[in-house]
């Protein structure tokens, strides 16, 4: 196994001791397949065990240790030392309060998300006895990539949207909505529009995509939000051509 | 110190424990619900688990299936009231999960598909893609934005239960971002804090899978119960331990030595079936603890192939196809690719038996009801006996709903069951204890022992003593450096005294609740003479029914290693019999 020498410079903040935050470098004997969580865990096990950040599942699943490195917001998990110099720059995600060192406050995110309805609001009851409501898997596959946010909040920290205008309701809670609006067994979407085709929902994105680029799942926010402009500007449209549809 | 009045607390916010809020919250509108986890729901474990979950839906299907497989797959050691319970309430709980928007694979009528997974005479594993846990998980999270009634706590810290006239009357938080101590004053709790398989060096679990919840339970007095059964799932990718799911061997993937060779035939579950056409219940599709001694025999022999990160032998998937594989395991697929380097469309995969699930955890009666008054659990935190000697593969998803819900129910009947006034007074001094013992933390100083260090200690010696292999030898060995630990482990000095997200400390906590449970698994497995499911003893091979068809209970003794005894397991109608995964079995 092949060692290499990797130069962490990791944000720190501290509110109790620190006025503003400050960057301290470790010199860490990294495995070549490593990643930068791995590497973070070496800081934290052998250098400095006041180095505080979020992680679990180390397979890019749970969505808690997204942080920006080299300037870019990327799960720490997959973020493969190969693909890094020798020089590693580690920082909290951008656009959101440091609670500490590389832990963002999520309040935010956490009442956005719950402002869009992201759950099912049936279009008819069915009672457990009667079985599942019948979905084929085309129209399964109209919906699933929507599924797949993890809510690392990378997205957030790519936004620049979200950067300037912080009541942006933002593209994961956003393509959550999406993502049940086109679910065949959903009828909540009259619901959702009241926050998502508000002035803090879809219109505030200038559609500059970077939410899909950095999204760890291929979730493709941007493509979502556009998705739902096309629908609400239709809807805008058939309210004044076909009043007698309001009903 | 802040007091948040409640009426039912939940610790643990995975899958268990938002299925019990969603369950309290429908059941009383008006019930207070404190839904209290040390991480955001969504990074909950739940979320890694790949294949499914199992209930009988198709018409080949029955429910007297599901229960000879569970059973047979536990070796006798399920508690047989608990497993019929659970495979009548699973198909229930599946669709009511499809009511609530989980995106389940189809079948092209719309119908939900079903996959087979390993030990199952019929296929019966629902599944989305190789991400259920992670869809079950998210769906039950959204789900439960509905109710305003469930208040969550995100990121808070449970160090002790409040037990005040016999009685559990609630807990105590440290609330992450600012380390101040709150106390949740309680009628019940509810404990849903999944397993602790961190404390082996190799497993799939995250980082945060350090049963801080069982241990709660068990220094509280409730018993912990099989604790010496722990799960080696056999797919794991070496170095990482990341799971390929079992849902690779469903689909028709293949296991081989480093000759080629599939060598599972030589373990009882030959002959050797076609490529591309599993069978159920043999070979590939045995069950996870014969399918990870396997590979132990193998490695002795010499079988298995050298890496950097030890010794591996190959699950081979090449036949399956690249539409297959990225249909129905495009999440494994990018895993391996990313984490090793290797395509598995066109490469077999090196592979080794990873620890993975604890069967074993606080003893329920088949209400969810543990020990102690006002305690209840469910999940892989608890141990109400439906895995017995060894978890069939997909019963787990479906357990922390079943069970995720009947402990919630149980919870408001034993609430609506007479005065559960919470003793305000006792409560606060309970409190004031565990505030004190963190207090203490902060103030010492000196010592020189290191949670990395110990935690290195133990993880190892879990490893090398109680792994999937273990005689008298190894077990003393392992109880007596988990002893040695226990001890040491006093002589941590917590150097980061911040009040902010001190994961720090978190780690210090979580070390000595491992350490605990770790005890409870060594000293269990040592007085188990006999051979069972997950638990092999080189001393003692075979099975003894006539000494240990019985649950181990192991009782906390303070500083001491725990006090071992027995109970016996609820037979119904299944007698023990002989586990056969040949392909000769009827």
């Amino acid at each position: 196994m092949s060692l290499r020498q990797i130069e962490l410079e990791v944000l720190r903040y501290d509110p109790e001791q620190d006025d503003e935050p400050r960057f301290q470098k470790y010199s860490v004997p990294c495995q070549e397949e490593w990643v930068v969580l791995d590497a973070l865990n070496y800081v934290k096990d052998n250098l400095d065990g006041s180095l505080s950040y979020r992680w679990s599942c180390h397979m890019a699943v749970c969505g808690s240790c997204g942080m920006m490195i080299d300037g870019e917001p990327t799960l720490s998990c997959k973020a493969f030392l190969r693909d890094y110099g020798s020089k590693i720059r580690v920082e909290p995600l951008a656009n959101f309060p440091i609670e500490r060192d590389l832990v963002v406050v999520l309040d935010d995110f956490m009442s956005k998300l719950k402002r869009v309805k992201p759950y099912l609001i049936p279009k008819q009851h069915k009672p457990i006895a009667d079985g599942e409501y019948r979905q084929t898997p085309r129209q399964l596959k109209l919906y699933k990539q929507y599924t797949l946010c993890i809510n690392c909040t990378l997205c957030y920290a790519a936004c620049p949207q979200f950067a300037l205008i912080p009541d942006f309701i933002g593209p994961a809670a956003l393509a959550l909505a999406h993502r049940y609006n086109l679910d065949s067994r959903d009828g909540g979407r009259a619901e959702r529009q009241e926050e998502v085709a508000s002035h803090e929902g879809i219109w505030e994105c200038s559609f500059v995509g970077a939410c899909s680029e950095v999204c760890p799942k291929s979730v493709d926010p941007a493509g979502a939000i556009q998705q739902m402009k096309i629908a609400s500007t239709v809807d805008w449209y058939l309210e004044r051509l076909m009043p007698w549809r309001n009903k | 110190m802040e007091t948040i009045q409640t009426d039912v607390v939940i610790i643990g916010a995975g899958g268990a424990g938002l299925r019990a809020a969603i369950a309290l919250a429908e059941a009383d509108p008006g019930l207070r619900i404190a839904l209290v986890s040390k991480v955001y729901p969504m990074r909950s474990h739940t979320c890694a688990a790949e294949g499914g979950a199992a209930g009988v839906v198709k018409p080949d299907d029955s429910l007297e299936q599901h229960f000879n497989d569970t059973v047979g797959g536990g070796d006798w050691l399920t508690d047989q009231d608990a497993v019929e319970l659970f495979i009548n309430e699973a198909p229930k709980e599946l669709v009511q999960l499809e009511h609530w928007g989980c995106p389940w694979s189809r079948e092209d009528n719309g119908s939900v598909a079903v996959r087979p997974f390993g030990g199952m005479k019929i296929k019966r594993t629902w599944f989305a893609a190789d991400k259920t846990g992670f869809h079950l998980l998210h769906t039950l999270f959204q789900t439960s934005l509905r109710f305003d009634n469930i208040q969550r706590f995100d990121e808070y810290f449970t160090t002790d239960l409040l037990v005040a006239d016999g009685r559990v009357q609630g807990c105590t938080a440290i609330e992450m971002r600012s380390g101040m101590m709150h106390q949740f004053q309680a009628k019940a709790v509810i404990i849903c804090s999944g397993g602790a398989s961190r404390m082996f060096p190799f497993t799939t679990n995250g980082s945060i899978k350090t049963g801080d919840g069982t241990a709660l339970a068990y220094r509280a007095g409730a018993p912990v119960k099989d604790m010496e059964f722990v799960q080696y799932h056999p797919t794991g990718l070496p170095g990482t331990g990341i799971l390929l799911t079992e849902g690779c061997r469903g689909e028709g993937g293949v296991l081989r030595n480093k000759d080629g060779y599939r060598y599972l035939q030589d373990y009882g579950m030959g002959p050797e079936t076609p490529i591309g056409e599993p069978v159920l219940k043999t070979m590939e599709l045995g069950p996870r603890d014969r399918l990870s001694q396997a590979f132990w025999h193998e490695q002795k022999k010499g079988k298995t192939i050298e890496t950097q990160w030890g010794d591996c032998v190959y699950l081979d998937l090449t036949h399956l196809g690249e539409a297959r594989i990225k249909e129905r395991l495009p999440f494994v697929h990018d895993l391996a690719k990313s984490y090793l380097g290797v395509d598995m469309i066109t490469d077999m995969v090196p592979i080794r038996p990873v620890v993975h699930y604890m069967m074993g955890g606080i003893h329920t009666d088949i209400n969810g009801a543990a020990g102690l008054p006002g305690l209840f659990a469910a999940g892989e935190c608890a141990c109400v006996s439906i895995n017995g000697a060894n978890r069939l593969g997909s019963n787990s998803l479906t357990e922390l709903l079943v069970f995720g819900r009947r402990a919630a129910e149980s919870a408001v009947a034993y609430i609506n069951g007479g005065d559960k006034t919470v003793d305000a007074g006792a409560a606060n001094d309970r409190a004031e204890a565990s505030r004190a013992r963190i207090t203490a933390l902060f103030q010492k100083s000196g010592g020189g022992e290191t949670t990395s260090g110990i935690r290195r200690e133990m993880t190892e010696s879990m490893e090398s003593g109680a792994g999937i292999y273990r005689d008298e030898e190894s077990l003393k060995a392992t109880c007596g450096k988990i002893a040695e630990l226990r001890r040491r482990y006093n002589d941590i000095e917590l150097h980061d005294k911040s009040n902010v997200f001190n994961t720090d400390l978190f780690q210090i906590l979580e070390l000595g609740s491992m350490l605990d449970l770790a005890e409870t698994v060594a000293a269990s497995a040592l007085a188990r003479q006999e051979s069972r499911g997950s638990h092999q003893r080189l001393d003692f091979t075979e099975r003894d029914d006539s000494r240990f068809l019985k649950h181990s209970m192991a009782h906390y003794q303070g500083e001491g290693p725990p006090r071992i005894d027995y109970l016996d397991v609820t037979i119904t109608k299944s007698p023990p019999g002989v586990r056969d995964y040949s392909g000769d079995h009827k």
